[in-house]
């Protein structure tokens, strides 16, 4: 871009970076040549004339998903035509064509094609795969329903096997069962792996993915005994026909129940799989990917909020002097920079968990699957931790935009609406955290029975420890170093230990008091998620840490040590009472605690707009007025409001329909 | 038929559902007409917002519009009045889905900031919509900080006017309502500019439209802003000015006047203007906050007392989602909450009759403690109350996220109250500065008013609670907040002093202390109250039946907050670690206690389905029913998508052949 085109104050912002912000880009991106992959892929899109269109912000819901569907036709088409084949560089194509948002073949390509994959047998693939590939078969992956989403044993579809005629008859026999969200379900597709309870020989035998056809191949049309339609409005996701399914003794042959693991013979006779573990595998992976939409999803944000903070003039610091940049407030920094430093730890954890999970996927081919329960526990709690955080991070950064945030023009309300639901999919979060804590709560309890325990829960070895010597607690009080991020570590280690093992306590004293386990752990349910939290929480200042000295430059590690302190520190301070409450630091140092975020903010301030520059968003895809990188925001947002629906005519009918008779009455 | 698992809740309540609502209504009698109005205007189908969810902008804007028309018209029929006593149920009534609001704040300012001769002018016409008002205020590049407004108005000797310009892009009037199609006329804010003197900013009225065919008149762009996160059927609209030219009379002129040959002249107070400036603030915290999260939690319970998930107890049937801890510790103090500031906002308004009836008696005494508790509970109040409807939102899972729900839309809409009227962080930071003040002066031993008495006689020392059960004692936690309040006001005040003493400029130690000081102001907002729930609950002593449940919720608002900010009331030791433990377990009893009067309690705030306009929160708990018929109402149901023929055609059919 040329400099003379971009705003002054993002000019001089800049030019007083500290650090170079392509280095911090290529360690995000996981190296320089990535770096140049990824933006190779993106010019190709983004220079495609066939991927352009009018402002979505502009465009009713029927005509987003119009547009989604061209799209994504293309996209398919384009990414075969280029040869991409790699999952990472799919995703980048994707995500630029898409501009971050769904798109109704998201579940054909993100679940129908990889369960057929792993879930079909040799027979079954050659049946449905290629037509699937070819998008002859378009489908969707149909689990959730009206009455139940993450409680999955709850679903209450019926798949009854026929032996007279080798078929399952499916049903929705109440209205709870209606398959209710699955995307691409309304409109788009024409098959549907549908989960459903089976059962056999007057036997359920649980829950089994089958593959319904719902509409004619070449009209469309819904089949006999499939009710399929579009769920309506929703607060985001406006081009993705999320839909609804009722079947009414809808029969399919026994051939499409997806047979490589359990089997239900021509007789009826049920094979039962070998190991239900397998499944951990597909959803690790999935809330992996949620980690890393956490990170993109807040870095978007924070791009917007903290550059049209440096653009935005307003008040008065000192008397007579001109407008300073909002940016320039404490109070701003304060809301805006605590997120920037989060964006880059959730960065660096959602990265950790892919390389864990690739590393390790490794021996789960060869059978080997001892690290993953651990794994699964940890990313649930991630998931939860992260999309929590982020969602309220991003709501945050709209209110730190004042007014404009509101507007659509900002961009911010539509990577909010997108972002939230992923408190609630794949895994509704407390019920995620809650899992977590099931995963600590019995690490604890083979501690306590004088086992030891491996991986990220090690640290409750040391409870053992600190109880033959107590005074290790008061002890550790006067050698938390508040500038160290390693020691800050150990004061998350033991807060965490702190909070976990109260939890644990206090479900035992509920167990002694009570028959049912599960009303004890109901009634501990709280204490559980905080001890979840504390563990997740430690869980990413240590990775954040422990990515610092992997930072060659000298230049982004020092601005990378000041927001991992912030971080570090920023969370301290807003959970000051589980660290003072456990003794693990006194109330002279969280005085000390919440005075040195405050200098970091300073520190912090003069890198804002470079540390943002840095996750490298193209305006396109950022899709804000307020956060374009040449800080050119006025302007623009007249531009943007004269495209508005209620300007197309320059006196509005409402004039001539309601006001004028009006004004003839009164 | 009600769904069975709504009808036992309601056999359970521990009160008269009747009684808690003629109470929130402030007697029986205004229950009645209350009901009157809603069913007046639910009876007629123009007001219906049934189909609301499915409209465009350009929809919703043009059913406002005809709802504002044909409501001068149902005032007429029922023989309501502006004044009357039944107008301020319209407003619940309509859900504020209605446009004119601006207009009736056009007609205030002139009230307010006009001499008689132009409220004589002005308002027949405004009150017979011969014109449409707005209020142009905010421009693209400032809001709150109205000083900085760059829109000028330059006075022309030689033709007795005022030319108005938008001198830069930044000076475009900007947000304001009923601006972008409906307004004739507005008030602009400008720098005066008299003989090339600036005076500051003045309000203007302009006309922008033609009387005759509405369109724009010459000098004048006006159009919408585009689409925003709510507010579709408002059409905010953006101005400028060019060289547009308004009669010297056009200066709304109460308080100034430029003479016709160019003198500035002042008079009066400006206080009783600035009074009433400071009202607005509170005006919306009814109809804008507090009823809203009154909406989501009624629709957020009443669904976790349908939705049934997994089970709590092996060979049972599923759980109510509302029997679960987590879901309990989601909503049951957002429920709290929404009664505490039902009962902060009586309270103020109160306050604020006072404070009027003393204002016009010129006495200006009270003004800066008004205008702080204003400042400082408008911001407290939505920020907390727009994080409530979001949980609200959250806990209703998957369903919460559909339209259908009334949630996403009840959150955008609560949200936009943190910015207008003030942004949040600069109101609190003036509520700090007046805490400042009094805090000085208590400590110079002068006087300080009424609700601040506190920082005079501050008492160290700690919380001498003994028990668990000692925490269910207001004195015990009102003291508690009490003391976290005076102790963050105190200590903010004691580092702007050390560093103004070290030599740092008054701005900038001010600068370095923002953060401590919004602390500081939110404290004490979260002190009164609690304090004035309290109090409130003690005078109910003799109304049998709701008192139980109120000291209940009272409890649990106050110790929701203790635990929810444990490191402010550890900090100085104050609360015991060991007291903690008890503030955590008694909160947790008390929400198994809320749990049972759950319903009943959010029953009470009386929301007719059509108000509510939630698939997820009707009275009858019909839910799964009535998701599924109402999508099946959405045009993407009812019209063959274009892009089937288009595209997915081709695609399924052609792709092959390309690939």
């Amino acid at each position: 871009l040329p400099m003379m085109m971009v705003n002054a104050d993002l000019r001089r912002e800049r030019a007083a970076a500290t650090f170079q912000p392509e280095l911090l880009t290529h360690i995000l991106d996981g190296g320089a040549e990535r770096t140049r992959r990824r933006k190779e892929i993106e010019a190709l899109v983004i220079n495609d004339p066939d991927f352009q269109h009018e402002d979505l912000n502009f465009l009713s819901r029927s005509q987003r998903y119009e547009q989604a569907i061209r799209k994504s036709s293309l996209m398919v088409m384009k990414l075969r035509e280029y040869g991409i084949a790699d999952p990472e560089e799919i995703y980048w194509f994707k995500s630029f064509v898409h501009r971050g948002r769904p798109e109704p073949l998201d579940l054909h390509l993100g679940m129908f094609l990889p369960t057929l994959l792993t879930q079909a047998t040799p027979e079954q693939q050659d049946r449905f795969f290629m037509p699937a590939w070819n998008l002859e078969i378009i489908g969707t992956y149909a689990q959730t329903e009206m009455g139940h989403g993450t409680h999955l044993r709850g679903l209450e579809t019926t798949a009854t096997y026929d032996p007279a005629t080798q078929e399952f008859i499916l049903n929705s026999p109440t209205v709870t069962s209606i398959k209710w969200w699955p995307g691409g379900l309304g409109k788009t597709s024409n098959h549907a792996i549908v989960l459903a309870q089976l059962y056999t020989q007057g036997q359920c035998k649980g829950l089994h993915a089958f593959i319904v056809p719902i509409r004619q191949l070449g009209t469309h049309e819904p089949l006999p005994g499939i009710t399929v339609g579009d769920i309506g409005p929703k607060f985001g996701y406006d081009e993705m026909d999320n839909g609804y399914l009722k079947m009414d003794n809808f029969r399919i042959p026994r051939e499409n129940m997806l047979m490589k693991y359990a089997q239900v013979e021509p007789d009826g006779t049920y094979v039962k799989p070998l190991s239900d573990k397998l499944t951990y595998g597909t959803m690790v992976f999935i809330r992996s990917l949620i980690v890393g939409d956490s990170a993109r999803s807040l870095s978007r944000a924070c791009t917007i909020a903290i550059r049209y903070s440096a653009v935005r003039h307003q008040s008065e610091l000192k008397p007579g002097e001109p407008e300073p940049q909002i940016l320039d407030y404490q109070t701003q920094q304060y809301k805006l920079f605590p997120l920037l430093a989060t964006a880059y730890a959730f960065h660096f954890v959602g990265a950790y968990i892919k390389d864990t999970y690739r590393r390790i996927s490794g021996d789960i081919n060869e059978g080997d699957l001892s690290e993953l329960p651990e794994l699964h526990a940890l990313t649930a709690g991630l998931k939860a931790f992260t999309s929590w955080t982020a969602n309220a991070g991003i709501e945050e950064c709209r209110m730190a935009c004042g007014g404009h945030g509101y507007s659509r023009c900002s961009g911010i309300p539509d990577i909010y609406v997108t972002f939230t639901p992923s408190c609630t999919y794949e895994g509704e979060n407390t019920v995620m955290m809650l899992q977590t804590a099931r995963f600590l709560v019995k690490s604890y309890t083979q501690v306590s029975s004088g086992q030891q325990v491996t991986g990220m829960v090690s640290y409750l070895n040391d409870l053992s420890r600190q109880r033959i010597q107590p005074q290790h607690v008061a002890a550790r009080t006067v050698t938390v170093r508040i500038n160290d991020p390693v020691s800050l570590v150990e004061a998350y280690k033991a807060r965490a230990a702190r909070l976990v093992e109260a939890a644990a306590k206090n479900l035992q004293t509920e167990l002694n008091h009570r028959k049912s386990k599960e009303d004890a752990w109901n009634r501990t349910s709280v204490d559980l998620v905080r001890a979840s939290e504390a563990h997740c929480h430690y869980v990413i200042v240590k990775l954040f840490t422990a990515k610092l000295s992997e930072i060659s430059n000298a230049a982004v590690r020092a601005v990378m040590t000041d927001l991992c302190l912030l971080y570090a520190l920023y969370g301290i301070s807003k959970n000051a009472g589980d660290f003072l409450q456990a003794g693990i630091l006194t109330d002279a140092q969280i005085t000390q605690v919440n005075q040195r975020v405050k200098e970091l903010l300073a520190i912090i301030r003069p890198n804002a707009v470079a540390l943002v520059d840095s996750f490298d968003f193209h305006d396109v895809h950022l899709g804000s007025v307020l956060g374009r990188y040449d800080g050119n925001v006025y302007e623009n947002m007249f531009e943007w409001a004269k495209k508005s629906p209620l300007n197309k005519t320059e006196v509005h009918e409402s004039f001539h329909k309601h006001l004028k008779p009006m004004q003839a009455k009164l | 038929s009600v769904n069975p698992d709504l009808a036992s809740e309601r056999q359970m309540a521990s009160f008269s559902v009747e009684k808690l609502t003629a109470w929130l209504d402030g007697g029986a009698e205004h229950t009645r007409m209350r009901r009157a109005v809603v069913e007046a205007i639910e009876r007629d189908p123009v007001f219906s917002r049934e189909n609301q969810y499915f409209q465009s902008q350009n929809e919703r804007y043009e059913a406002a519009v005809r709802k504002a028309v044909h409501l001068q018209e149902k005032m007429h029929e029922m023989g309501w009045t502006e004044n009357g006593p039944e107008f301020k149920y319209i407003y619940r009534a309509v859900s504020g889905d209605i446009a004119f609001l601006l207009h009736r704040i056009f007609m205030r300012s002139i009230s307010v900031l006009g001499s008689d001769k132009q409220i004589a002018k002005w308002m027949p016409l405004a009150t017979q919509y011969q014109l449409i008002g707005s209020y142009a205020q905010t421009e693209l590049g400032h809001g709150t900080y109205l000083q900085g407004l760059e829109t000028t108005a330059v006075f022309d000797i030689t033709t007795q006017e005022f030319i108005l310009n938008t001198p830069k892009i930044s000076a475009m009037k900007w947000w304001p309502g009923d601006m972008g199609r409906s307004a004739t006329h507005t008030v602009v804010f400008a720098q005066l500019y008299v003989h090339g003197k600036c005076y500051g900013v003045h309000p203007f009225i302009v006309q922008i439209r033609s009387l005759q065919d509405h369109s724009l008149c010459p000098g004048i762009t006006a159009g919408d802003i585009g689409p925003k996160m709510n507010f579709e059927h408002i059409d905010n609209g953006y101005l400028m000015l060019q060289n547009v030219r308004v009669p010297r009379e056009n200066m709304l002129n109460k308080f100034c006047e430029v003479q016709p040959d160019g003198t500035y002249v002042r008079w009066g107070s400006q206080k009783i203007n600035y009074f009433t400036m400071t009202t607005v603030r509170i005006s919306l915290i009814s109809d804008e906050v507090v009823i809203p999260l009154m909406k989501a939690c009624t629709i957020a319970i009443r669904y976790s007392a349908v939705r049934r998930q997994s089970k709590l107890k092996p060979g049972e049937q599923e759980a109510k989602i509302l029997d679960y801890q987590t879901q309990q510790e989601k909503l049951l103090p957002q429920l709290a909450a929404a009664y505490a500031f039902h009962l902060t906002n009586n309270y103020l308004q109160e306050l604020f009759k006072k404070g009027y009836s003393e204002i016009q008696k010129n006495n200006f005494d009270r003004l800066p403690e008004l205008h702080a508790l204003s400042s400082g509970f408008k911001a407290t109040i939505t920020q907390y109350c727009t994080a409530a409807v979001e949980i609200c939102l959250r806990a209703c899972g998957g369903h919460g996220y559909s339209l259908l729900s009334g949630l996403p839309s009840l959150y955008t809409k609560i949200l936009a109250s943190c910015i207008y009227e003030g942004e949040n962080t600069i109101l609190l930071l003036q509520t700090a500065r007046f805490l400042i003040k009094c805090f000085m002066a208590a400590s110079a031993g002068q006087p300080v008013p009424p609700s601040v008495t506190y920082l005079a006689a501050a008492k160290p020392g700690k919380c001498p609670a003994k028990n668990k059960l000692d925490f269910l004692s207001p004195d015990i936690y009102t003291e508690a907040y009490q003391h976290t309040a005076f102790r963050l006001i105190s200590s903010t005040a004691a580092k702007l002093q050390d560093l103004i003493q070290s030599g740092v400029k008054k701005h900038d130690a001010w600068n370095q202390c923002t953060v401590q000081l919004v602390q500081a102001a939110k404290a004490h907002c979260h002190y009164i109250t609690v304090k004035n729930f309290a109090e409130t609950v003690e005078k109910l002593e003799t109304k049998a039946g709701i008192q139980k449940i109120m000291k209940h919720l009272c409890d649990l608002f106050a110790l929701h907050g203790i635990f929810s900010n444990t490191g402010v009331f550890l900090h100085d030791g104050y609360i015991s670690g060991a007291q903690m433990d008890m503030v955590t377990a008694l909160y947790l009893d008390l929400l198994a206690v809320i749990r049972k009067d759950a319903v009943p309690l959010v029953d009470a705030f009386d929301f007719t389905d059509k108000n509510l306009n939630s698939a997820l929160g009707s009275y009858d708990g019909q839910v799964y029913q009535r998701l599924y018929e109402w999508a099946q109402k959405s045009p993407t149901n009812k019209q063959m998508s274009p892009a089937y023929e288009r595209y997915l055609k081709p695609l399924l059919h052609n792709t092959l052949s390309k690939l």
